[in-house]
């Protein structure tokens, strides 16, 4: 049967789409010339002048303590009630399920407006804690359903076949449940931590006036800051980015791999 | 289904486990999600202060209000822009799932893994791109000039059709990933039965193909037209005062504006549309595993 080109087309399409405004930015960011356009030349001036502002600085650093400290809270929790929604049928399991997946669906900004409200009825103070609430809230159940995933896949005769040979529940879980979802939990804990780092919208709700996350200096950069110093931060996140998507990547193979070798075929299937 | 370990809570260790594992998550988003989704309900009916706090008593002068002329306007603005970059996003989804399913195992690991980079670079970062691109000097807006498609000194930026596109830009690997996984599972063997059986090309991809993805179509619709229905940074940052959308307005009451009862009413506005959405969603996923189609109904993740 003949193929059509057209398929093969749209999709070298939508990748010069995803692409080409990414490549003009980067480039723009070595570009010596003040208001972006035409090419001007080589130059680093815009990264020197990114690596002096003290802002950028402090706003890494908030953005940094809120994502591990997040991710962690995300990491423990969203294992548990993974473990919660695959061992038990029950009505609480019922409610806990809806609870989990509404973050999921729910527009950000419902979210951001619904905490600050919540914050704002409580007198509670916006500030760091309160950014690290929200965050725990939207990402918590990608964790969640990664390791369900990850749980659903998992050979649940290997536990038996552990405890036939004498293990207690305990050193069954810990010698062979554990480290055989950890990929899952881990893969959990590096979405969790890229929604952080990315989040906009819930910060910029919660935030209050003192703490400012790197999406915010970024987003005050865009509405009234100098664009060609947010050309090249722009640059290092993508470049981070792509470091981090390909490093996943490879992760993620190394699980698959491992995966392969302990499983017994057939798990898909059900 | 594997075996369920562990008790159905009949026994009372089991019971403690199940509450063990499920009171700190339970706990944490029906504290910090469930209750604030219901406060806004609440907030609605209650006065703004002059400070920009929440009043005391309840009034229903705010829902009144939500009947003047403009409301409707943005709310039937919001459904539409989001509504036609739904549409734009599942036409190129099509073609794009159907061609990542069809490509060779060895490169679609790393096809895929393009397709999946953009989702995962700051939101905005690749706003403030097509932002410079679209400005009076940008690449792109002196790019459709030259092809004729703008006059010459025709703004792009602040535009409805701005908006259009980096909403379209930025949910379109969303729309792609459930349907190339709908389209993987796909038995391509059936497009050549009806080939064979005499069916045009066309024919074929209408009445098989498009029918065999109907599930990923639908979670990818659901998955480009609720995030767009609640945009706020897009309209914010390329659009202009004309064409602002809900949560441009729920920014500017809580923001500029100090009221957040109204900035509450429309939240709830906005609450009930998505949550009508996905019901419906739901009521038609139930339906179509009710009567046949594949049982497993594995949502996209």
């Amino acid at each position: 049967m003949k193929r059509s080109l057209f398929p093969f087309l749209t999709l070298c399409f939508c990748l010069a789409f995803f692409y080409l405004p990414l490549a003009v930015m980067t480039v723009g960011s070595f570009n010596n010339s003040r208001f972006g356009g035409a090419w001007r030349g080589f130059t680093l001036k815009y990264y020197q002048a990114l690596l002096r502002d003290r802002d950028v600085w402090i706003c890494l650093e908030n953005t940094l303590v809120i994502a591990v400290t997040a991710t962690m809270v995300c990491m423990a929790l969203g294992t548990a009630a993974a473990f919660a929604l695959h061992h038990y049928r029950s009505k609480l399991q019922f409610i806990h399920q809806a609870l989990v997946y509404a973050p999921l669906v729910i527009p950000e900004i419902l979210m951001g407006m619904s905490l600050l409200l919540f914050f704002v009825a409580l007198r509670v103070d916006l500030g760091m804690g309160t950014i690290f609430i929200g965050h725990v809230v939207f990402s918590m159940s990608y964790v969640a359903l990664t390791v369900l995933g990850r749980l659903q896949d998992f050979d649940s005769t290997l536990m038996d076949a552990a405890r036939d040979l004498g293990a207690s529940a305990w050193t069954a879980v810990r010698k062979i449940l554990l480290p055989l979802i950890a990929p899952g939990i881990l893969a959990g804990g590096l979405l969790a931590f890229t929604l952080s780092l990315d989040d906009f919208v819930v910060t910029f709700f919660v935030s209050g006036t003192g703490s400012k996350t790197l999406p915010i200096y970024i987003y005050s950069s865009i509405k009234h800051g100098s664009p060609t110093k947010l050309n090249a931060l722009s640059a290092i996140l993508l470049a981070v980015t792509f470091l981090g998507a390909f490093i996943s990547r490879l992760v993620a193979g190394r699980g698959e791999r491992a995966d392969r070798i302990v499983g017994s075929g057939g798990r898909r299937g059900f | 289904m594997s075996a369920r370990t562990g008790g159905n809570g009949r026994n009372g260790r089991g019971r403690f486990n199940e509450l063990l594992l499920t009171l700190p998550s339970l706990a944490w988003l029906g504290v910090f999600f469930l209750v604030p989704t219901l406060i806004v309900f609440a907030i609605a009916f209650r006065p703004a202060d002059p400070y920009g706090g929440i009043g005391d008593g309840w009034t229903f002068e705010t829902i009144r209000r939500m009947a003047s002329p403009n409301y409707p306007a943005i709310i039937w603005r919001t459904v539409w822009l989001s509504a036609v970059a739904t549409l734009i996003c599942l036409t190129l989804a099509v073609p794009v799932g159907y061609c990542l399913s069809r490509i060779d195992r060895r490169w679609r690991q790393w096809v895929l893994l393009l397709v999946v980079i953009p989702f995962w670079t700051n939101f905005l970062v690749r706003v403030f791109a097509w932002k410079s691109l679209l400005a009076t000097n940008g690449s792109f807006r002196l790019a459709l000039v030259w092809l004729g498609a703008l006059s010459g000194d025709q703004p792009i930026l602040f535009t409805p059709a701005a908006i259009l596109l980096v909403l379209v830009y930025t949910y379109l690997p969303f729309a792609i990933l459930p349907v190339y996984a709908a389209a993987e599972k796909f038995d391509f063997s059936l497009l050549e039965a009806a080939r064979d059986l005499g069916a045009s090309s066309g024919r074929a991809f209408f009445r098989v193909f498009l029918p065999g993805i109907s599930r990923g179509l639908a979670t990818a619709g659901i998955m480009v037209l609720v995030p767009s229905l609640g945009s706020y940074v897009i309209p914010d940052l390329v659009g202009g005062a004309t064409s602002e959308m809900l949560g441009n307005k729920i920014a500017q009451y809580v923001y500029t504006e100090r009221n957040l009862p109204r900035a509450s009413a429309l939240s709830a506005i906005l609450t009930l549309v998505v949550a009508a959405l996905l019901l419906l969603f739901l009521w038609w996923s139930l339906r179509r595993n009710r009567f046949g189609g594949d049982r497993k109904g594995e949502l996209f993740t």
